[in-house]
């Protein structure tokens, strides 16, 4: 029984030392060669002043928090002597409107990004079999993708602005316009890599594997679901992961132009406010669109191996 | 005693493949008759046309000229009737072995019910030795698994014709032994009627009723059928110094390398 048990071991000190080693460098020349670098807004920041910035967004946080609590307190309150006053009194609870700060921002750039991903998957998925399944379809097809792919997603940016201010008009709007503008330029640049992956993936159904279906005459649905699909899956997970990486990267571009609340237009104001301030709380935000850039990757990396069946592949 | 009635019949069958210069006529004049129950061996030189045969008979490719008849009605598509073990196999890499078989079993007996095809799936992996293995997918087995793994799931589908490209092709010889015999073990209780491509003489001479050599392509045929009248069951260590036997493979070992030696010198590997 005894040698059946794993003990619990820290991962080993060797195989973490690299890392930090090359952490604890890069950290020395960002400090050694921000302090050789002087602005018009003073000194580039060094880690430890981007740090700070950073403590100090998350105490603006907090007490945009506490506003809010109090606001709303105030709004009890006040509805409560109302009714008092009089119990058919009609009562209006009002939304708080603050100031959004960092952290608002980020949430609003997840959102935007995974909303675009997702609108721009469901086209690309299906598009991506129609045109690995049919000849037809992909020499109809393909030409077009061709040419809108090497189109960078910020020179849509203008059309789609335009185009959704003339046909979103509506009164109550559930979305505002920045968003959908963003949204929809991160649908388009994530549009090309999952349909001609996918595409790919289809490619890779063998001839024998038609045969197979073939002699057992599936149908064309069962042929799709059992054969098509599974086959395509690993490559379009690729396809999928790169596509998420180029939304992000985009995103942040799309939202200083378009002015979403995100990450993005937080650089664009804190660039236009240029206070002492500004250029570290700028450089909050680089590091921040890094690590989520890096973790959206790692999520991806993990459905990717979780969905592939071919576990001897190695995938990083 | 009459003749058995034929079960499969190919008559006059011709096949052009088209090419960019021009069609390239594989085949001509096909004729066989095969009778229920029967096992049946094509042997010929590579590229000469044998598997081009056996997709013919598979449905998966229409002849230019003449029929497939089984049971009187003319072969115009694949199906499960006529089960395939693929040359190399093709399990499908993200189905586990009892998947494999399952997607097959499930396409063919729609209308039972799941514990009898749950058994059914079971009860042909045993056939081939593979119960054991029911959980693990076809990258984590070795070929000679992959192959038995292939048979079974041509089994499953309870085929009238079970039709089989070099089904032992890629194994060592102790393999392609244990399999052969297991073959030989089926085909005695199912009386399938079976048709197999093969490389090997003594494979060919061991497992079948009659052997059908092919010439050497294009417009490659039937160029000599050899009866095989030794007893059933045969036995590989006693049928080694069987003289009959040896005569046999001598026969198709003449027929191959000295009426069909292939003309290298004349290019036709080039
Ligand atoms: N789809 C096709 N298109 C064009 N030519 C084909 C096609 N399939 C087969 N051929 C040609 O027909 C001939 C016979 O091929 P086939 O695969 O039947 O040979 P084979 O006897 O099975 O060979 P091997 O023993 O090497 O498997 C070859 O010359 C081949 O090039
Ligand atoms: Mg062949």
């Amino acid at each position: 029984m005894r040698n059946d048990m794993v003990p619990f071991r820290l991962p080993p000190l060797r195989s973490l030392l690299a890392p930090l080693t090359g952490l604890t460098l890069f950290l020395a020349v960002w400090q050694g060669v921000a302090s050789q670098i002087d602005t018009t807004l003073g000194k580039f920041p060094g880690p430890v002043e981007t740090w700070q910035q950073f403590t100090n967004l998350i105490e603006e946080y907090q007490q945009e928090k506490i506003r809010e609590q109090k606001f709303y307190e105030r709004q009890r309150i006040r509805n409560e002597k109302k009714l008092q006053e009089n119990p058919n009194a009609e009562i209006v609870w009002r939304e708080y409107r603050g100031m959004p700060t960092f952290f608002d921002k980020i949430r609003r750039s997840l959102i935007t990004v995974a909303s675009g991903f997702l609108l721009g998957s469901l086209i690309a998925i299906p598009v991506g079999l129609l045109i690995g399944i049919s000849k037809t379809a992909y020499s109809a097809i393909n030409p077009i993708i061709q040419v809108l792919k090497p189109i960078s997603p910020i020179a849509w940016l203008p059309l789609v602005t335009i185009v959704v201010s003339a046909v979103y008009v509506s009164e109550s709007p559930l979305f505002d316009k920045a968003y959908l503008t963003s949204m929809f330029v991160v649908m388009l640049c994530s549009l090309w890599p999952t349909i001609i992956n996918t595409a790919a993936g289809v490619g890779s159904v063998t001839r024998d594997m038609q045969n197979v279906s073939r002699v057992l005459r599936l149908s064309p649905l069962t042929h799709l679901r059992k054969i098509v699909l599974p086959c395509t899956i690993p490559s379009m997970f690729t396809g999928l992961r790169i596509s998420l990486g180029i939304a992000w990267m985009v995103l942040i571009a799309a939202e200083m132009l378009a002015q979403n609340p995100g990450l993005g237009k937080f650089v664009w104001d804190e660039f236009q406010n240029g206070s002492s301030q500004s250029l570290a709380r700028i450089m909050v935000a680089v590091v921040t669109i890094g690590i989520i850039g890096f973790l959206l990757d790692r999520l991806m990396l993990l459905a990717q191996r979780w969905v592939s069946w071919d576990k001897t592949a190695t995938l990083r | 005693m009459n003749p058995p009635l034929p079960h499969l019949e190919l008559s006059q069958v011709s096949i052009e493949f088209p090419t960019p210069k021009g069609p390239f006529r594989a085949l001509r004049d096909i004729n066989l008759k095969i009778a229920k129950g029967e096992f049946l061996s094509l042997i010929g030189h590579s590229g000469c046309g044998k598997s081009t045969v056996l997709n013919i008979i598979a449905g998966l490719y229409q002849p230019t000229e003449g029929v497939v008849l089984l049971n009187d009605r003319e072969v115009r598509e694949p199906g499960p009737e006529r089960a395939v073990v693929f040359q190399n196999h093709s399990l499908l890499p993200w189905l586990n072995v009892y998947e494999n078989v399952k997607l097959a079993v499930d396409q063919v007996f729609r209308d039972k019910p799941s514990s009898w095809k749950k058994e059914w799936i079971e009860h042909n992996l045993k056939l081939v030795h593979m119960d054991h293995a029911r959980h693990k997918y076809p990258a984590e087995i070795s070929g000679g698994m992959k192959q038995r793994v292939g048979i079974a799931r041509a089994l499953a589908m309870q085929p009238e014709v079970l039709l089989m490209d070099e089904p032992f092709g890629a194994l060592d010889a102790l393999t392609r032994a244990h399999l052969q015999d297991s073959l030989m073990e089926i085909q005695e209780t199912l009386k399938n009627t079976v048709i197999m491509i093969t490389h090997d003489v003594d494979e060919a001479v061991l497992l079948s009723d009659r052997i059908v050599m092919m010439t050497n392509g294009p417009e490659a045929t039937i160029g000599e059928i050899l009866p095989i009248n030794l007893p059933r069951p045969r036995n590989r260590l006693t049928l080694s110094k069987d003289p009959t036997y040896a005569a046999l493979r001598a026969h198709v070992l003449d027929f191959l390398y000295a009426k069909q030696a292939r003309r290298i010198e004349e290019g036709v590997l080039a």
